[in-house]
């Protein structure tokens, strides 16, 4: 076997590798899965049918996925990451060419039986081509703008053609992704203050010119639920009940009203966890939210245990990609922030993005089992 | 080139500080979704429950039965009957809502308009909601639609009640009518029955009287609901109370006879018992037929009801308020007889003159009438004779013996719209006019005309004091459920004997030889009756039509012809019913005095005091007075 790194401190054989994997992780995994299935389970009046079973499927589909590619060497993805990210950013313009061919919007691409969300695999794509291209980055690097606009190119192009489509909730996760990689990768402060200056007094500007009449008025509606109870506030006011009628210790399991009863919107998707808050409580709602701080907690944990900056960098990517999941949909359901479509992870209903993120924590795994392998900076990752 | 240099090291150690950064950040923004779970559900819990539950929860109201109407003698007026309907299920219908109806349209009749009206509604309303195709089918038609029910998918036969009114128009302002709400009714009244959609309340008569009554108290379903509206389950079902009867002192048989006996005229009629107020017959023509509001009228209808110039929406029994012409003369005998002018005798040469005004009696062609006493004065209704009276007596002497008879003032039957007339006095002109009173008025008065004005109720509720010698009052309800409505036993009339004696007399008189009823006196003995004819006019006299002649009332338009009114009591002996009729502008010599002695010949054959009553309870009042006679 090839074995082009001298610093590869030692081989690791196929049980060396399970033995490695962190199972704390995909335990933890596991049961905020099974709470998203008892979820669709729940949504659909207490059936398996249409979304619980065909979830647990994908989900079956997705373990394998992620414990496949947890074994395989970093190397390999740092190799895949910019044919990974190049195959992505194609299916995105293939979606935005056909959008254009039917007049309307298009998120979904179908490629024989599969029917693929291509802004999914383009998180996890877009973090992998990064931390590709950050790993050859000295702290100094990072921070010349010629270098600066590589990355910039990277996070801008998806993002543009994800926000065509238009899909804002993506657009703001791939610009958080991206953003947060160049952060950690030792980004100047001198260009993050002015930047962050600049977006704040770019926001007007974005009101007037950018946002789709539909996108303004669920701002507004945000802003301001109460002034159309029955139209689009309809959703926020709905799902604040669902979660506030949950109390302290939840309606109990199957006995939630507000999505039995077809009150919440997207019930199975977006706002899943409204209906988990009216059957758990406070109690599970805390709860859930340990759990998931576990994970970001082993994420982040995997990341400075990681002996390369590729590894660093992707791990952390991936967790971060993971946690920006929970905030804006945690947001949105309970009325911080406006409606913007994202799913909750691993709990809301999708193919797509349940691959896509267990396909994501198979890399963080294959970095936690990988965290040895020492990568140099001037290498080009070929193994 | 070494594969690991100084710049590794530094850049490991700037993510590892800015991932822990990152890291702070993120628990603080989990902290953050935990601190709203916190705001939401432990801090507003209990008031995002309580918005739950509402959500979920629809309160489906279940009518209550309205009261009906009953008579004295247990006749149903108004009632409830079944409706048998049609009605249509858009999600159901699988061959689609047009294809429903003209499958509906083979067996039953549906016309293009209620067609139309019927997509609107479906098209409106949720694909759930039962919209009626057609309502108040015969059971034939009912029979006809089950019987092909199995090929006609979406539509559902369906039992509802209405309200019915068996004797349509002959009773259409006694009892009114009931239709949906109106925005006013929902503004003044906060019963939650009113905003339901076919949900009707009383408008006119009894019906409006007592809607609180014979509404009753809604039933509650408490269903529970999706965000649709679709109901999952029933969670509770209450029964609601039904409305309660009232009673009338009415009787069926003789207000239809009444009724049917004016119809065609412009006229109003009552007939009440002279002992205890009971009014046992309430007319007033032209009608409607009152269940053609509660099936929803036609525009047009409505339109031709307003605008009709017999004014069939106007009850004229209690709201119109007439000149009494020489029936105020009965009041004005009383106050003559009361007032030490017994023995007044008037030469009456057809005239009278006042300052420089000249007063005309009714027989001034022929000469006048001679010598004339108070009986004679009645019997022919000479008004140079009263003339004279007024003129002795003055405004106030006769407003108060007038009063005394409940003139002026209204009479508190139990009925909505009842206007109270006008009994004038010198302070009532100066009040409203700011001018004096003049001799004038007072002999104007006299005769029932200038500013005198009367309902027939308030004049039947004169003659019936009159007849009696006690203060009684119209009495229109004797029960509201369980109920005995209340009842002032009637005081003696400030007058003596002798003055109503003389006034009764006559008042007999009228209808014998040389009265100015005579014509229509009732022969048969036993039923004899006494009354005072009364005209009035509606247009003033000039001094050169009466020199160029006076134009026959056949010779007007219908509307400015003469009113033609008569007050009567019967029997003469033992008076028990008190009648008063009003028609108006009839040319025919006094139609009204005809109707009157039909209707009282009527009620005496029949009888209905004398006859027992069906109510559940009975006032022992009512028993005593009933042996009392």
């Amino acid at each position: 076997m090839l074995r082009p790194y001298a610093a590869a401190r030692r081989h690791l054989s196929i049980a060396d590798k399970l033995y490695e994997i962190n199972w704390g992780l995909v335990l933890i995994i596991t049961i905020i899965a099974s709470i998203g299935f008892a979820m669709q389970y729940s949504v659909a009046g207490g059936s398996w049918d249409p979304w619980a079973g065909k979830q647990l499927i994908r989900f079956v589909v997705g373990f394998i996925i992620m414990i496949v590619v947890a074994m395989v060497d970093i190397r390999v993805w740092m190799n895949f990451a910019y044919p990974f990210y190049a195959a992505s950013l194609l299916l995105l313009l293939g979606v935005e060419l056909m959008g254009m061919a039917h007049l309307g919007a298009q998120r979904w691409i179908t490629l024989g039986p599969l029917e693929l969300q291509p802004s999914e695999p383009m998180k996890i794509a877009e973090i992998l081509a990064l931390a590709k291209f950050l790993h050859g980055q000295s702290v100094e690097d990072v921070s010349k703008p010629l270098r600066l606009m590589v990355p910039l190119a990277m996070i801008g192009m998806p993002a543009v053609l994800v926000a065509l489509q238009p899909n804002l909730g993506t657009t703001i996760i791939l610009v958080l992704d991206g953003c947060s990689l160049l952060f950690l990768a030792g980004l100047s402060w001198w260009w993050i203050a002015p930047t962050i200056s600049a977006i704040a007094a770019a926001v007007p500007v974005a009101w007037k010119f950018v946002l789709h009449d539909y996108q303004k008025a669920r701002v507004m509606t945000f802003l301001n639920p109460e002034s159309d109870a029955l139209g689009a506030g309809w959703n926020i006011t709905q799902a604040k009940i669902a979660v506030g009628s949950g109390g302290a210790a939840g309606k109990g399991f199957l006995q939630g009203t507000q999505s039995r009863l077809n009150f919440l919107p997207e019930k199975q998707t977006d706002f899943i966890i409204t209906n988990f808050a009216e059957e758990f409580g406070f109690v599970g709602c805390i709860a859930l939210l340990i759990l998931f701080a576990t994970v970001i907690g082993y994420g982040v944990q995997t990341a400075i245990q990681a002996r390369s900056q590729f590894g660093r960098l992707v791990a952390i990517g991936i967790t971060l990609n993971f946690f920006f999941y929970i905030m804006i949909n945690g947001m949105m359901v309970m009325g911080l922030i406006p409606v913007v479509g994202i799913p909750m992870p691993l709990i809301s209903y999708g193919g797509t993005a349940m691959l896509a993120v267990m396909f994501g924590f198979g890399i963080l795994l294959s970095v936690h089992v990988h965290r040895q392998v020492e990568i140099p900076r001037h290498s080009t990752g070929i193994i | 080139m070494p594969l690991f240099d100084r710049k590794d090291k530094s850049r490991y150690a700037t993510f590892t500080r800015r991932s822990l950064m990152m890291s702070g950040g993120m628990g603080a923004i989990l902290a953050v979704l935990g601190g709203r779970f916190y705001q939401l559900q432990i801090m507003k819990g209990a008031e995002y429950k309580v918005d739950a539950e509402n959500n979920r929860i629809s309160q489906r109201f279940i009518f209550p039965p309205r009261g009906r109407i009953i008579d004295r003698f247990g006749t149903e007026l108004a009632t409830n009957r079944r409706n048998y309907r049609v009605v249509i299920v858009a999600e159901q219908a699988s061959q689609g809502v047009d294809a429903a109806l003209d499958a509906v349209g083979k067996i039953i009749q549906i016309d293009p308009r209620q067609r139309d009206k019927v997509l609107h509604e479906v098209a409106q309303n949720k694909k759930f909601a039962q919209v009626p195709i057609a309502e108040n089918l015969t059971w034939d038609e009912f029979a006809r639609i089950n019987q092909h029910l199995p090929y006609l998918p979406g539509v559902q036969p369906d039992i509802g009640e209405t309200r019915a009114y068996p004797y349509g128009d002959e009773m259409s302002h006694l009892l009114g009518y009931v239709a949906q709400a109106s925005q006013k009714d929902q503004e003044t009244d906060d019963d939650p029955l009113l905003s339901q959609p076919g949900f009707r309340v009383g408008k006119r008569g009894i019906e409006r009287q007592f809607d609180s009554q014979m509404r009753g108290d809604a039933g509650g379903s408490r269903v529970e609901v999706n965000a649709y509206g679709r109901v999952i389950r029933e969670l509770s079902n209450v029964p609601g109370k039904p409305g309660q009867d009232v009673y009338l002192t009415i009787d069926c048989q003789l207000q239809r006879y009444a009724e049917e006996r004016l119809a065609g005229e412009s006229a109003a009629c009552v007939v009440m018992d002279v002992e205890t107020g009971d009014v046992l017959a309430l007319v007033s023509t032209p009608g409607y037929d009152p269940n053609n509001f509660n099936v929803g009228i036609t525009n047009t209808q409505w339109q031709d009801l307003l605008h009709d110039d017999h004014k069939p929406l106007m009850n004229k029994v209690l709201s119109g308020a007439y000149p009494p012409g020489s029936t105020f003369k009965t009041a004005m005998a009383v106050a003559a007889m009361e007032n030490g002018l017994a023995d007044l005798q008037v030469h009456c040469s057809g005239s009278m003159t006042l300052g420089n005004h000249e007063f005309h009696c009714w027989a001034w062609k022929k000469g006048g009438h001679g010598g004339v006493d108070l009986n004679r004065g009645i019997a022919v209704s000479c008004d140079i004779f009263f003339y004279e009276v007024a003129r002795r007596l003055g405004i106030d002497k006769m407003e108060a013996a007038a009063r005394a008879l409940g003139l002026g003032a209204p009479t508190g039957i139990e009925m909505p719209g009842e206007v109270q007339g006008c009994m004038p006095s010198a302070a009532w002109k100066l009040a409203k006019y700011g001018v004096p009173w003049q001799q004038g008025d007072s002999l104007s008065a006299g005769i029932g005309q200038g500013y005198v004005l009367a309902t027939p109720l308030q004049l039947c509720q004169m003659v019936a004091r009159i007849a009696s010698g006690k203060a009684v009052t119209p009495r229109l309800v004797h029960q509201v459920g369980s109920i005995l409505q209340p009842r002032v036993e009637p005081s003696v009339l400030p007058f003596s004997q002798e003055a109503l004696d003389a006034v009764r007399k006559g008042m007999t008189a009228v209808c014998e030889p040389g009265g100015t009823a005579f014509a229509w006196h009732i022969a048969e003995p036993g039923f004899e009756m006494a009354g005072k004819t009364g005209t009035a006019q509606v247009r003033v006299i000039t001094k050169a039509e009466r020199q160029s002649g006076v134009k026959s009332n056949s010779q007007v338009p219908w509307a400015m012809r003469d009113n033609g009114l008569f007050v009567a009591f019967a029997p003469v002996g033992n008076p028990r019913y008190a009648c008063a009729c009003i028609v108006e502008h009839n040319s025919d010599p006094h139609p009204q005095v005809a109707a009157t002695r039909d209707i009282l010949l009527f009620a005496q054959k029949r009888d209905p005091v004398k006859m027992p009553v069906a109510y559940p309870i009975r006032a022992a009042q009512n028993l005593t007075k009933g042996e009392g006679t």
